[in-house]
């Protein structure tokens, strides 16, 4: 958690400001959608918003075994490297949409790195 | 993995395995319909053990409290002891009062329960035929300006209900039906906001009583109800609309036809959604309900919300046939 990052960015609003703009970006993205076109838009809305919540430096209980579980069946399906710089590009193009500054969104990037390794099960 | 005992007997569970599926495969009789966690007909309540979160979904909060659970989305996380519900608690009964046919294939049938349900235009009912056959059907009528419960029931060809609420059931028959439940109905407030209602088939009972209940609280911004169908048959209630959108300058009826030649101007030739994407490329900042055809529904979230509306202001309700 760092909380700093997370009051600068404007805390859990700006988590609810984020969420919808990009989960419209990764829905769009060819080279992603497959991951996140789920029937239940709402519980992946949800997994989106803990997502944004955990990269934005906010409160979450997120532990490298839970991000490697969470994964492990999207690993299967052939999730890589490519996927996992695609998410933190549109996330990056998120924050920009929302006028963050860049040095704000290298900083939320720098964040996103570290789970890179749990995520894809490395 | 956990057990669960039920009517004294204890069943073991399998990975990934539904109470339901357990249940059904010991050849015990248990009420169910959707199997997807959506129409509530499968309720059971936990007597001992805690049902998991994700069986708990979509009911209320007094029935959450009380360890009611669906048993189709619960895979027990712990042994469980569980009974059906007590049907004198949650099942209550109703007459037919009125029953009229509006196409070839749909027929209203209204509905008075001994004691008045709370409900909002939009949610749905379960209707039993039996103990253990039940239907989902979504409310077209408003709770303060009509006597009765106004459903709307497609005949579906060799369905288990259609054939007894077509046929069989008249005027002064006496039914049971559950508590009114679902998340599609018109909340008060923002009044100025537009919205766009889509709905195919029998998904115009919930549109239908939405639009009015909005319109009854004096909702400001634009209402444009797509209806769609196959056949010109299928706009079941083409006059009812045109005469709401007569009586209310926000409020805009589209009928389109997918399947069979149009030669009237007034109706639209094509399938509903992509009628209502057509003419609403940008839905930021509107209100969207969605329902009927699962297939519709699920593409109309996603077109919806990437057409601009917000994940909170998007309704729906997909009608999942029963499986058998």
């Amino acid at each position: 958690m760092n909380q700093n990052l997370y009051h600068k960015l404007g805390g859990e609003a700006a988590v609810n400001a984020a969420v919808d703009i990009f989960y419209r970006k990764v829905l769009s993205d060819d080279r992603i959608s497959e991951f996140f076109d789920d029937v239940d838009m709402e519980s992946q809305a949800a997994k989106q918003k803990a997502f944004l919540t955990m990269a934005f430096g906010g409160p979450n209980n997120y532990n490298g075994m839970d991000m490697r579980r969470g994964h492990a069946h999207l690993v299967k399906r052939g999730l890589n490297d490519s996927h996992f710089d695609a998410v933190v590009e549109n996330l990056a193009a998120t924050l920009k949409e929302l006028n963050v500054g860049g040095d704000l969104i290298s900083e939320v990037a720098a964040l996103c790195e570290t789970t890179r390794n749990d995520v894809l099960g490395k | 993995m956990p057990k669960i005992r039920y009517q004294g007997t204890h069943y073991d569970c399998t990975e990934h395995q539904s109470v339901l599926d357990v249940l059904l495969a010991n050849q015990l009789a248990i009420p169910s319909s959707c199997r997807s966690g959506q129409c509530q007909t499968c309720l059971m309540q936990a007597i001992s053990g805690k049902p998991p979160a994700a069986a708990q979904q979509g009911l209320k909060d007094t029935l959450k409290t009380q360890n009611y659970f669906l048993a189709c989305s619960c895979i027990p996380q712990e042994d469980m002891e569980i009974t059906l519900p007590d049907a004198s608690d949650l099942r209550m009964k109703a007459i037919v009062k009125h029953i009229e046919k509006l196409s070839n294939e749909v027929v209203s049938i209204c509905l008075q329960s001994d004691v008045p349900i709370a409900y909002r235009p939009g949610q749905f009912i379960n209707l039993f035929r039996d103990e253990n056959t039940a239907r989902s059907y979504s409310l077209a009528s408003l709770p303060d300006q009509d006597d009765c419960m106004q459903l709307h029931v497609r005949k579906v060809p060799g369905g288990r209900m259609t054939g007894w609420l077509h046929e069989e059931i008249a005027c002064g028959t006496q039914v049971e039906i559950s508590q009114a439940a679902g998340t599609c109905f018109y909340a008060p407030g923002n009044m100025e906001q537009p919205m766009l209602l889509i709905g195919t088939g029998t998904g115009l009972a919930p549109l239908y009583g939405i639009a009015r209940d909005a319109l009854s609280h004096g909702h400001k911004g634009e209402i444009r109800l797509f209806h769609g169908s196959m056949n010109r048959d299928g706009l079941y209630l083409h006059g009812a609309l045109q005469a709401l959108a007569t009586e209310f300058a926000n409020f805009r009826y589209f009928p389109c036809i997918s399947n069979e030649a149009v030669n009237d101007p007034l109706i639209t030739s094509g399938h509903v959604l992509d009628i209502a994407m057509q003419q609403h490329g940008n839905l930021s900042g509107w209100r969207v309900y969605l329902c009927g055809n699962p297939d519709m529904v699920k593409a109309a979230r996603k077109k919806t919300f990437l057409g601009g509306a917000a994940m909170n202001d998007i309704y729906s309700d997909a009608f999942i046939p029963a499986q058998a």
